[in-house]
């Protein structure tokens, strides 16, 4: 059986510039892993290339994902296929509301899987419970896409927006960077209600900050374009403590 | 010989979705009777008048509707006044000259060979009913196949419409008013637009062919939308519609003309003109959705409109004009306001989108005479493909228009490196009390937007609609909600192929 995803020697650029020199990287069905690493190792640049963003070529490598190869398919295609990315800086839609872009998403991925749309009635109770959960006001949701809003009410919703669209594999670039306690606590709770058997998630993150509201099952610690190790949770520790250096 | 001319007055059901009644008129030997006028050669038997424009062309039309003497006078006034003018040629944007003389101008609406089924239309306008959600039925007309569909809903709209007289509101075909309200009609026809205006509204005056009278009296609220757009099926006959509405004093309007579907028509030339009096106090909002065809990818065929609209607004008063450009091959379009009673307040909200080959000319005018007048103008423009969108607006406070104010906004989005899009804004201050406050931007949709939405499972289509619409929500959350529901689909169709 083949891995959730499953990544052999990415290679990636943009422009002339190479970003990605052979990223080797396994996740396992059910399961988390951190991704740790200093500014500008290509953490982001990981996450864009496996969701497809045009900006970077892939010059090299693979990418399954349960068994298809993602590198042939659009962002649209791997996005209803169940690869969501949390943006660490989420691009600003003036004029659509968030209730606007879940609906069109939530109906594209419904299309997609051949399921007929929500009605307006079903579509609002869905959001509903999940905006009273992550602390999502109905003002939010009627605001532009992140037109204005702080930098802790954007992270919360990307993580909202993941817990609307439950996709099976969540990339969650720094959620926890700019967050205040409760805030933090409230996108830790969000991930760890979705984790199950069939999701897996992958974060990138600098500290333990988030998590330690979600255990990790592995750390990977990238630098450089590469990943260099693959270890367990004690991996975090040691970084916070020591920095990059020793990898 | 049977003339059946088909009005309809429309309403919007839940889904959006306009519901008719079908008024047939009388016998055109009937109305013909007496039509008779000195000198006048054309067969009067016959309900297609020959190509071209003459004196004899407007005599005919007027004898085939059976007008009194003053609104021939009228339309002749205005034929003699438009052989003097040259066709304006000043609009952004390039036609041939149009070869007056190669139209018909009068033809009995049923003449025209019709499509016998739906299979006969262009399966790429049925393809965009589908996605519009518009029921067969309703196809059938639009397209022309049926004209005479009888709607289930007959009996709603007759409520409606007696829901209408015992409030005393008029709402008729223009001719219809022409017999039945003679001295309104003459009162206020040519009073904001003279037939000297411009060269297609004095066109329009010699040779109009139908349209709506509202009149709504004092102190009344219109207790529904009023909608109605008019089909007229002969082939190569100019549509030439007119358009009179009459708010007194108090008074409430809302008034919709057209309609989202694509509306085809062999007509090349669109001249119409759109009148509206709005007496003190009163509140009218006029909102139009425009789809006439616009030509194909390759720039061939579409409509040629050339409009006049304009309002005229007294103290205390409120005339609103929102607007969804999608269609025709050429708009010229500037609806505009009379702001002459004092705290009078215009308002312009307008989305011009042009694709393929398009061109738009269009904006607004906004003619402050009054005290404390003010202005609102909003306009978001969207080009792609080849087409090129123009925003023409000219703001003027006059010496009288003491503490007016103007805000103007133009947002321009461009979608491809092949379009183009232009502000032409013209502002003319002659009070010092008065300001006047004037924005524009130009944008395109960044790549980072585009990823933004596909990754949320969006594909490349979907996503350019969705920000397009974003970018002009300000006006579309103006159109009454179901309104708004279809334009939005509308805009997303019309995107179709401009992304690659
Ligand atoms: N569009 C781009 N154009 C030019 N350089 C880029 C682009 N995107 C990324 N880079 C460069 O690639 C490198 C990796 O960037 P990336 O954003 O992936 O780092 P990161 O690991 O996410 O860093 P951080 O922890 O600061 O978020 C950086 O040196 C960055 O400047
Ligand atoms: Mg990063």
């Amino acid at each position: 059986m083949s891995a959730f995803l499953e990544i052999k020697d990415l290679h990636a650029k943009v422009g002339d510039k190479e970003i990605l020199k052979g990223v080797n990287l396994t996740i396992e069905s059910g399961k988390v892993m951190a991704i740790m690493g200093p500014n500008g190792c290509g953490k982001s640049t990981l996450s864009a290339v496996i969701t497809g963003n045009p900006t970077y070529q892939v010059t090299g490598g693979s990418i399954l994902f349960k068994g298809k190869d993602l590198l042939k398919m659009t962002p649209d295609e791997r996005a209803n296929a169940g690869v969501f990315l949390a943006f660490q800086r989420p691009t600003e839609l003036p004029g659509v509301s968030m209730a606007q872009l879940l609906k069109a998403a939530l109906n594209a991925k419904r299309t997609f899987l051949k399921e007929k749309p929500l009605d307006a009635v079903q579509f609002m109770k869905h959001l509903k419970v999940r905006a009273t959960a992550l602390g999502i006001t109905d003002e939010m949701l009627k605001r532009s896409v992140n037109v204005g809003f702080s930098g802790g009410e954007k992270k919360r919703l990307e993580t909202f927006q993941m817990a609307v669209l439950e996709p099976d594999f969540c990339i969650l670039d720094e959620m926890d960077s700019g967050l205040d306690v409760d805030a933090l606590k409230v996108v830790g709770g969000a991930i760890s209600v979705m984790r199950e058997e069939k999701r897996s998630f992958m974060i990138i993150t600098h500290h333990d900050d988030l998590l330690r509201y979600v255990a990790p099952d592995k750390v990977a610690i990238m630098r450089d374009g590469k990943i260099l190790q693959v270890g367990d949770k004690e991996l975090v520790a040691k970084v916070e403590e020591k920095g990059y250096d020793n990898f | 010989m049977q003339e059946k001319k088909c009005f309809f007055l429309t309403f919007f059901n839940k889904s959006g979705i306009f519901i008719g009644m079908n008024k047939k008129n009388a016998d055109i030997l009937k109305i013909l009777k007496g039509g008779y006028k000195e000198g006048f050669s054309i067969d009067i038997s016959a309900v297609q008048a020959p190509k071209g424009l003459s004196e004899e062309i407007v005599r005919f039309i007027s004898a085939q509707k059976n007008e009194p003497n003053w609104l021939l006078d009228f339309r002749l006034k205005a034929f003699r006044q438009w052989q003097k003018m040259p066709e304006p040629h000043w609009l952004k944007g390039e036609y041939a000259p149009i070869d007056y003389q190669d139209i018909y101008y009068y033809s009995a609406p049923d003449r025209k060979e019709k499509p016998k089924s739906l299979d006969e239309i262009d399966p790429k306008i049925r393809e965009t009913y589908d996605k519009l959600g518009i029921p067969l039925k309703e196809q059938e007309v639009l397209s022309g196949v049926a004209v005479d569909a009888v709607f289930d809903s007959v009996s709603v709209a007759t409520t409606y419409s007696k829901a209408l007289k015992e409030k005393g509101i008029l709402f008729c075909p223009i001719s219809e008013a022409v017999r039945e309200y003679p001295d309104l009609v003459k009162e206020y026809l040519g009073s904001v637009v003279p037939y000297t205006d411009n060269f297609f509204a004095c066109l329009n005056s010699a040779v109009f062919s139908d349209g709506s009278f509202v009149y709504i009296p004092k102190g009344v609220k219109c207790p529904m939308e009023l909608s109605s757009y008019f089909r007229i099926n002969a082939k190569n006959t100019g549509q030439f519609e007119r358009t009179l509405i009459i708010a007194e004093e108090d008074s409430v309007l809302s008034y919709l003309e057209g309609c989202t579907a694509p509306q085809r028509d062999e007509n090349q030339l669109h001249a119409a003109i759109v009148e509206i009096i709005v007496k003190d106090r009163a509140d009218v909002k006029y909102s139009t959705v425009q789809n006439w065809y616009p030509g194909d990818e390759n720039g061939k065929g579409g409509i040629y409109n050339f409009v006049t609209k304009r309002g005229l607004v007294l103290n205390d008063a409120h005339l609103s004009w929102t607007q969804v450009e999608t269609g025709s091959a050429i708009t010229w379009k500037y609806p505009s306001c009379i702001l002459k009673g004092d705290n009078a307040k215009g308002e312009f909200y307008s989305v011009a989108m042009t694709n393929h080959y398009q061109q738009a000319d269009t904006g607004t005018k906004m003619i402050h005479l009054g005290k404390n007048t003010t202005s609102t103008i909003v306009s978001k423009g969207i080009s792609a493909g080849k087409s090129s969108n123009t925003y023409r607006g000219l703001v003027r406070m006059s010496g009288t228009a003491q503490n007016a104010r103007n805000i103007s906004r133009c947002d321009s989005l461009l979608i491809g490196g092949n379009c183009g899009a232009h502000t032409i804004p013209v502002m003319k201050n002659e009070n010092k009390t008065a300001i006047i406050e004037h924005e524009a931007t130009t944008s395109k949709i960044s790549e980072e937007q585009l990823f933004y939405a596909q990754q949320r499972g969006l594909n490349k289509e979907e996503a350019v609609s969705l920000i397009v619409n974003g970018f002009c929500r300000e006006v579309m959350k103006r159109l009454p909600l179901e309104f708004a529901i279809e334009a939005q689909k509308l805009i997303g169709i019309q995107l179709e192929g401009s992304v690659g």
